[in-house]
């Protein structure tokens, strides 16, 4: 086994870009990830590719627009905030079909909030706060080793759906250090980027990159394209993890760092004679609903607990996704407040509680 | 036979929309004869805003971008920056370059990057039907200056060619207009030397062509051009703003 | 065994930096570490903790509530943290600045004059790996010869001068638990 190196999040996320491949890193400081456009800077020009720092996230994203539009390996990074001023630039990529990678580092919100860790961004990154119909596979690491691991993939993954592809990661991933190995990433077949607009040479018709329509049939039918290929997603990019789910009668649904301390609380549980698994949802788009439904259908599951670092927003995939079998629970703690393991604990002995009530 | 005359090869054969006596037609085939005396067409990739001329991607026969408002800049900024020797060029309205996207041509022009802008005033907002933009002058009237704009409500229009000349970043800056021959042939000179100093690395170039707009502002074409040439060029004066290769020379 | 360390102190006097060190060596013996900061906006002079998980097993939580080790580099962080650790656990305090006892019984603590021993070897800067030295000796968490080949990775080429001082630091921490 090759030896695990010791990063802190942000910068291993940043390395890990460039080994997919990234040609063009643009993006705008903000805490908690300002180490990635830090990274960027010093290793994107050592490798001869280019680094911009931008004047605004509103700027940036269309930085994305014009290098992904061009044919490169495009990628920014922000946090929460800054995403949303990002908002129209993803429509528009999505509009053009225009890969790219964004990075979310979410902080507690609304407004400025706090730098502290929190996944009140889930609507913004499931839902979108732009025009249009559009979607995103929203890859969601719930530790370093994954995060690194599907950055990598990540490039591909916009590559092949020509669609802008989010990494969603809290704070707290971004800001911590912890042993990971650099894997090599199986390659996906990809086409090559004839559409791109990346100057003719010699080919026979301009390429454009472009949103307008002007008859709305034409918008309709594009818009059913673009409805095959967020179907292709569904099918393809659904990711979760279970852990002792079988034959459990509290079922925990926390992506992201409250995974990973529902984790703990699993094992803390398990080992007092508690029957609590953990559901982890690694895409919140598309969201695993039908593995979730099963698990919700197990005659074991007694009840389900939702726990987020929001005040509730996956909570609504959960139930669409349990579609009223089991009572729903919830617990989150938001602005920046990461649960405790004792909190969480607590949370399903309630749980257990009403279960046999 | 002789040919004398034929439609430059950087435009496509889709019928421009514009309306009758409006320059960005002239404009477009400026910029197109330079791409094609520069044997560029086969290299280019332009960027187009939303504006008038939102659609000028299908009319130029390069490769091309239609940016979100005022965004064109950045966009470019990014072809330029993974395609260094490739030109570059955004063509935006006022409304698009001096209004939503004002940072963004103000940080491409600071940072000297080596992309082209061809910067049409023509004073008003065309497409969404004559409203008031920041190139609009002291007392004309618009659908939102409907009394004409005063300093009071708005400040006073804004002189982009010479505002972005303060900047270090800027190589070429030059503002001209289409009125007649003697302007257009001054206007295709300024067009090519931009491009040229681009391609010379010279950094951020700009043309600001003074341009009309019959229907907006309510005139035949003719009387457009006398508009212009006795209203803007006052205010908005004809020229070279910035040259850097000249000041070199000094 | 899951070790879960809380070390805090003001901005600069290196709670950061041991943290670290503790998970550098940890990592180093195929150990399971995690080391999470409580980030703040204050760059110097402020608050900064950290906290260090270091396990046999894969890490669940990175973050906890009852840290089994405590580390304190200043009085706001006693205070703050001692009521915090689980019962029976160890305080390591830098008594060069902390002038307070722990309160608590049941705790196993040890006082360290960081600043007065770095002082003795003639830099300030050394204080984090007396208390470095100290925890390893107080805890047997890693190997102290894992923190010494560590210590001779960290500094190389014009900082290589500095290894020397910083084993001498390590040791004499150790030698401060009896």
């Amino acid at each position: 086994m090759a030896k695990k190196e010791l990063w802190k999040g942000n910068e291993a996320m940043a390395e890990a870009a460039i080994r997919a491949g990234c040609d063009a890193y643009f993006g705008y400081p903000i805490t908690p990830q300002s180490e990635i456009p830090e990274y960027m800077s010093l290793h994107m020009p050592q490798e001869g590719r280019v680094f911009l720092q931008a004047e605004s996230e509103v700027a940036t994203i269309n930085y994305l627009y014009g290098a992904g539009g061009s044919g490169k390996r495009v990628m920014t990074s922000s946090s929460s905030l800054g995403v949303s001023l990002m908002q129209e630039g993803l429509s528009w990529l999505s509009g053009a079909e225009v890969p790219c990678v964004l990075l979310n580092c979410m902080r507690g919100g609304p407004g400025l909030g706090t730098i502290q860790p929190g996944q009140a961004d889930y609507y913004q990154m499931t839902r979108g706060g732009a025009s249009g119909d559009h979607h995103f596979v929203c890859l969601a690491p719930g530790n370093m080793q994954e995060a690194v691991d599907m950055i990598q993939e990540s490039f591909d993954i916009a590559d092949q759906y020509r669609n802008p592809c989010l990494i969603v990661v809290d704070g707290l991933i971004g800001q911590m250090m912890e042993p990971i190995e650099w894997h090599e990433v199986k390659k996906r077949d990809l086409p090559p980027k004839t559409w791109a607009a990346d100057g003719r040479k010699g080919r026979a018709e301009h390429n454009v990159i472009k949103t307008i329509f002007v008859e709305p049939e034409d918008d309709n039918e594009f818009n059913e394209h673009l409805a095959r290929k967020f179907e292709e997603m569904k099918k393809n990019e659904v990711r979760y993890e279970k852990t002792q789910c079988d034959d459990a009668e509290i079922v925990i649904v926390a992506y992201g760092t409250p995974a990973r301390v529902s984790l703990s609380v699993v094992r803390k549980l398990r080992a007092q004679g508690v029957k609590v698994g953990l559901f982890r949802p690694q895409t919140i788009w598309p969201y695993p609903e039908e593995a979730l439904h099963e698990v919700a259908a197990q005659d074991s599951v007694k009840r389900i607990l939702c726990v987020e670092m929001s005040e509730g927003q996956m909570i609504d995939d959960v139930r669409l996704s349990v579609e009223g079998q089991k009572p729903i629970d919830f617990y989150g703690k938001a602005g920046g407040v990461v649960p405790t393991v004792e909190e969480i604990a607590e949370q399903v002995e309630k749980a257990v509680k009403e279960a046999v009530r | 036979m002789t040919v004398v005359y034929q439609k430059s090869k950087g435009l496509t054969d889709v019928e421009l929309h514009y309306c009758p006596g409006c320059h960005h037609g002239i404009a477009h085939k400026l910029i197109a004869e330079t791409l094609e005396e520069m044997n560029a067409i086969d290299t280019a990739v332009g960027v187009c805003p939303v504006g008038c001329s939102v659609f000028a991607d299908k009319y130029f026969s390069c490769d091309m971008f239609n940016a979100a408002h005022g965004r064109a800049p950045a966009v470019a900024t990014a072809i330029k920056r993974t395609h260094p020797d490739q030109p570059v060029f955004t063509y935006q309205g006022d409304g698009d370059l001096a209004s939503i996207g004002a940072a963004e041509i103000v940080h491409a022009a600071a940072r000297g990057e080596k992309i082209t802008t061809i910067f049409i005033n023509n004073a008003i907002y065309g497409m969404t039907g004559g409203q008031m933009a920041p190139t609009t002058l002291i007392g004309q009237k618009t659908t939102t200056s409907p009394l004409g704009r005063t300093v009071e409500q708005a400040g006073m229009p804004m002189r982009m060619a010479e505002m972005l000349s303060t900047l270090d970043g800027v190589a070429y800056a030059e503002r001209v207009c289409l009125t007649d021959i003697p302007n257009l042939n001054k206007a295709k000179k300024a067009i090519k030397k931009a491009f040229q100093l681009q391609m010379e690395g010279a950094g951020f170039t700009f043309v600001e062509i003074l341009s009309t707009c019959p229907t907006n502002w309510g005139f035949s074409p003719l009387d457009a051009n006398k508009w212009l040439k006795e209203n803007m060029v006052p205010y908005y004066p004809l020229g070279v703003v910035k040259d850097v290769t000249k000041e070199v020379a000094k | 065994m899951q070790r879960e360390i809380c070390i805090a102190g003001f901005g600069g006097q290196g709670a950061l930096a041991i943290g670290k060190s503790i998970i550098e060596a940890g990592n180093e013996e195929g150990l399971h570490v995690t080391w999470t900061p409580s980030y703040g906006p204050e760059m110097r002079g402020g608050t900064a903790n950290c906290s260090v998980v270091v396990s046999d097993e894969p890490i669940g939580s990175p973050v906890f509530e009852h840290p089994t080790e405590l580390i304190v580099m200043n009085l706001p962080s006693l205070l703050k943290f001692e009521p915090k650790v689980v019962e029976n656990g160890l305080v390591l305090v830098n008594s060069s600045v902390v002038t307070q006892k722990v309160s608590r019984e049941d705790l196993t603590a040890y006082y360290i004059p960081c600043v007065e021993i770095a002082d003795e070897l003639g830099n300030q800067k050394v204080a984090n790996m007396v208390m470095t030295g100290a925890y390893v000796a107080a805890t047997h968490a890693v190997k102290p010869e894992t923190v010494e080949e560590m210590i001779k990775e960290m500094f190389t080429g014009r900082k290589a001068k500095l290894v020397p001082m910083n084993i001498e630091a390590f040791h004499r921490g150790m030698e401060c638990i009896k």
